[in-house]
């Protein structure tokens, strides 16, 4: 097993969920079966990303594989000079896991649909949508360079696009769809003004090029705010994806697709994809993009699970707290915790699978109910539904033995430890705070969903368990949210495998004064950092030919270490008030659920009622749709109005005046040929006439006059060459 | 007593030429017009025969003029055809209202 065998067969699993995207697009209603195909594909897919990873994580945990080839190169453009285009993969350990993750997660989804959606008459078009969507999340993860990234990562806008508004019969999901294509834009705009300004001033798209430049103290137009300012637009394409304050509106919305879709692309996966962007971009991350990318992870977090709270659609409370989750990890990037940050990503995307997929089985059930106050006592229909989505609630909410209490109570401890670091101490509180809400609106769900008595009789008694093709992927995805995959010791991770061998927090690069104190290297580590150059160095000058692919290997410096002693002590001394804190905290929401909805002790429409202001705020969901609907929407339509009042009389004006003159002038042209050429034309044939006139008097038609004539002729003619003779 | 030369001849010759287009334009009569026609050839027939007699070219002028004889003979008998044709086309064979050819 060799570098490039890996990288090559990395590629495979690109190109499979493509070629099952072309075929059934093209021939998915001539072929029985459909799902069959993309369902057999992605499984393929997953098999070999599994070998991948292990071939990876076992032999090559310590460095980077990238295999790279010539795309465009254009010698000569004004201004930039020679500009290449590379394109390339690149395999490290982050790659690999979430290769796994993708495609483990998309092929549940593949299996779980096919009972989910069967019967539905695109079904063919649904897995042909599956299928591209899983080949650009893929392209996502394996990319090398950003352009590369950003093509990907409007392929998957697009897929989601398509997967909201699929039955678009409903005037609800063609609008949600909309909506959510049209707030990416906004954000996808911001990062293609970050890519640019790398790209001006690196003149490459390639992350370990502009990262080695950055390294050697080459800042973009030398000045540090503009590498602030780069973050931050790039940043700006995660706010879109990933659902941030203020872009974090299109994804409730987009609960109107087919829930697997929600399970797969609005909770799992893409989503997760702008955490991924911001993990690549973390290195040239300066303290101030740091801290503006934190505050929005917090805004976004709290905004979103105090929405939770009231929700009463089972698919939108599951929407805010996707929302509210990935505000998390932003903020826990945001932080500095880096590597928790993707532990949570990873750990989030199985047990937010596993709910969605759970609702759906619970929505499948009831026939398309979806209002909690109609549901109830579901746990003795659907035990296995039940369970696993216990177990995952269980997880997110950060109850000990579980994924979620390991990865969750990290980026507690890493914001702790900002707070005590940096004296921002209000991004730890709103987090522990959300970690209370959280417990609280996950188990209010479980208990309104599974517990007590029915609420709407009629449909409880036909509710059923699910089959086996549904039933399979939570019980699985519910396992998978349990501690012992990620280490052995449920209560530390940072001495578990993931952690410990694979993901580890990289150097970040950016110059010393544009760090946070507790990030600056001390000089020990200099050493290490010249060594990580060097590595780097070594790879951007080796010359690339063209349409070659060429492989290189790059080793993860192995000492180097991001933050200072002190930090890391702070993160240490965090680690277990951190975990104390959630414990008791989480124990209170999960408390004050069972008070209002298993136990009944304090009646939940009392204390909404007493709560007024907060509740409406919360149940409307702080008029962020309002709000946004009387300005940007308002006054995009009031702009457009007077677009269109100019429009019609200004340019409509202009056009219609040089119409005017047009016509003025060929009026002139018109009456200069009628006079002057066609004047000329008739003079000529009026001329003709006459001459034809007077000669027509010699031909009399009679033979004496022609005579005549002859005999004249020969006399004149006589006398005129007499000389001659 | 005069000694008769060419200059009589051609004299006589020119007065029979001018007569016969005199014929030929002035006559209405179709047959009139022939008949100039053949005064016209027998003035030049004259010319021939003069020429021969004084000039230095043997019998080649008197065998032009029985040549022109045969010639006008042969002339004649279409031209009469001619004219009856055009007798029978337009029932007259006066030359002067026969202007088709003017259109």
């Amino acid at each position: 097993m060799t570098e490039a065998v890996l990288l090559n067969i990395s590629i495979a699993i690109l190109l499979l969920p493509a070629l099952g995207f072309i075929t059934l697009i093209l021939f998915g209603k001539r072929i029985p079966g459909p799902q069959w195909v993309g369902t057999s594909l992605i499984f393929l897919a997953l098999c070999i990303s599994i070998y991948v990873g292990f071939g990876k994580l076992a032999f090559y945990a310590g460095q980077n594989l990238i295999m790279e080839g010539r795309w465009i190169q254009i010698l000569n453009v004004p201004v930039l000079g020679q500009v290449n285009f590379d394109l390339g993969i690149k395999l490290d350990n982050l790659t690999v896991i979430m290769l796994f993750v993708v495609n483990l997660i998309s092929f549940l989804v593949h299996l779980f649909s096919m009972e989910y959606m069967r019967g539905d008459i695109r079904f063919s078009r649904y897995y042909a949508y599956l299928g591209i969507f899983t080949f650009s999340m893929l392209g996502i993860v394996l990319t090398h360079n950003i352009l590369m990234m950003y093509i990907f990562w409007e392929l998957v806008g697009i897929s989601s696009y398509l997967l909201i508004g699929f039955w678009f019969e409903k005037k609800s999901a063609s609008d949600a769809s909309k909506k959510a294509f049209l707030v990416n834009r906004v954000g996808d705009t911001g990062m293609f003004i970050g890519i640019m300004i790398l790209f001006t001033n690196y003149h490459t798209f390639t992350f370990d090029t502009i990262f080695a430049q950055i390294a050697a103290g080459n800042l973009p137009f030398h000045s540090s705010a503009w590498l602030t300012a780069c973050g931050i637009m790039i940043f700006l394409g995660a706010v879109g994806k990933s659902a941030q304050f203020p872009l974090h509106v299109w994804l409730p919305d987009a609960m109107e697709g087919p829930t697997p879709v929600s399970a797969l692309i609005h909770a799992a996966t893409m989503v997760a994809a702008g955490v991924y962007l911001v993990a690549r971009i973390f290195v040239m991350l300066t303290a101030d993009a740091m801290l503006t990318i934190a505050v929005i992870g917090m805004i976004t977090s709290f905004i979103a699970a105090t929405i939770a709270l009231t929700q009463n659609d089972i698919k939108k409370v599951l929407a805010y707290s996707t929302v509210s989750q990935l505000g998390y990890m932003i903020m826990a990037l945001g932080v500095g915790a880096y590597s928790y940050a993707f532990f949570h990503l990873v750990t989030h995307a199985f047990f937010k699978a596993c709910l969605f997929l759970g609702s759906g089985s619970v929505i499948h059930a009831m026939h398309h109910e979806q209002d909690l106050r109609k549901m109830g006592g579901l746990r003795k229909k659907m035990p296995i539904t039940y369970y696993a989505f216990l177990i995952s609630t269980l997880a997110i909410s950060g109850v000990p033995f579980t994924s979620g209490f390991l990865s969750k109570d990290g980026i507690l401890a890493g914001t702790l430890a900002f707070g005590s670091l940096t004296g921002h101490w209000l991004i730890p509180i709103v987090a522990f705070l959300v970690a209370m809400m959280t417990a609280f609106y996950m188990f209010r769900l479980v208990i309104l969903a599974f517990h007590g008595e029915p609420r709407d009789l009629h449909k409880y008694e036909h509710a059923h368990e699910s089959p086996f093709v549904m039933a399979m992927p939570l019980v699985l995805l519910s396992v998978l949210s349990v501690f012992f995959w990620y280490g052995l010791n449920p209560f530390n991770p940072s001495t578990g495998w993931f952690l410990d061998k694979w993901i580890k927090t990289p150097t970040t690069i950016v110059p010393q004064n544009m760090r946070f104190d507790f990030m600056k290297t001390e000089a020990p580590v200099a050493g290490s950092l010249e060594n990580a150059k060097a590595g780097e160095v070594k790879t951007t000058n080796a010359p690339i030919a063209v349409g070659a692919p060429k492989v290189t290997k790059q080793n993860e410096s192995e000492t180097a270490i991001v933050h200072s002693e002190h930090y890391m002590h702070a993160m240490h001394q965090a680690h277990y008030p951190a975990m104390a804190l959630s414990l008791l905290l989480g124990g209170i929401g999960i408390l004050f659920s069972f008070l209002l909805y298993q136990w009944k002790k304090i009646d939940p429409d009392k204390l909404a009622e007493s709560l007024k202001p907060l509740y409406k705020l919360s149940l409307n969901k702080w008029y962020f749709d309002e709000i946004y609907a009387a300005t940007f929407i308002g006054g995009t339509l009031a702009f457009s109005k007077f677009l269109a009042w100019f429009d019609n009389k200004v340019v409509d004006g202009i056009v219609n005046g040089a119409a005017t003159l047009t016509r003025m002038v060929s009026k002139l042209g018109g009456l200069f040929d009628h006079v002057v050429v066609d004047g000329f034309v008739n003079f000529t044939a009026y001329l003709s006439g006459f001459i034809g006139i007077f000669f027509r008097k010699f031909q009399t038609g009679k033979v004496q006059t022609y005579v005549v004539f002859v005999v004249f002729s020969v006399i004149i003619l006589l006398f005129i060459f007499r000389p001659f003779f | 007593m005069v000694q008769v030369g060419l200059n009589h001849f051609l004299i006589v010759s020119a007065i029979l030429f001018s007569l016969g287009i005199f014929g030929i334009v002035t006559r209405k009569n179709a047959v009139m017009v022939l008949m100039g026609i053949e005064l016209v050839l027998n003035s030049a027939n004259l010319n021939f025969v003069a020429f021969a007699k004084y000039g230095n070219f043997g019998l080649s002028g008197q065998i032009a003029a029985l040549f022109v004889i045969i010639l006008a003979a042969a002339e004649t008998a279409i031209a009469l055809a001619i004219v009856l044709n055009i007798y029978k086309t337009f029932s007259t064979v006066n030359v002067d209202e026969i202007d088709n050819l003017k259109e």
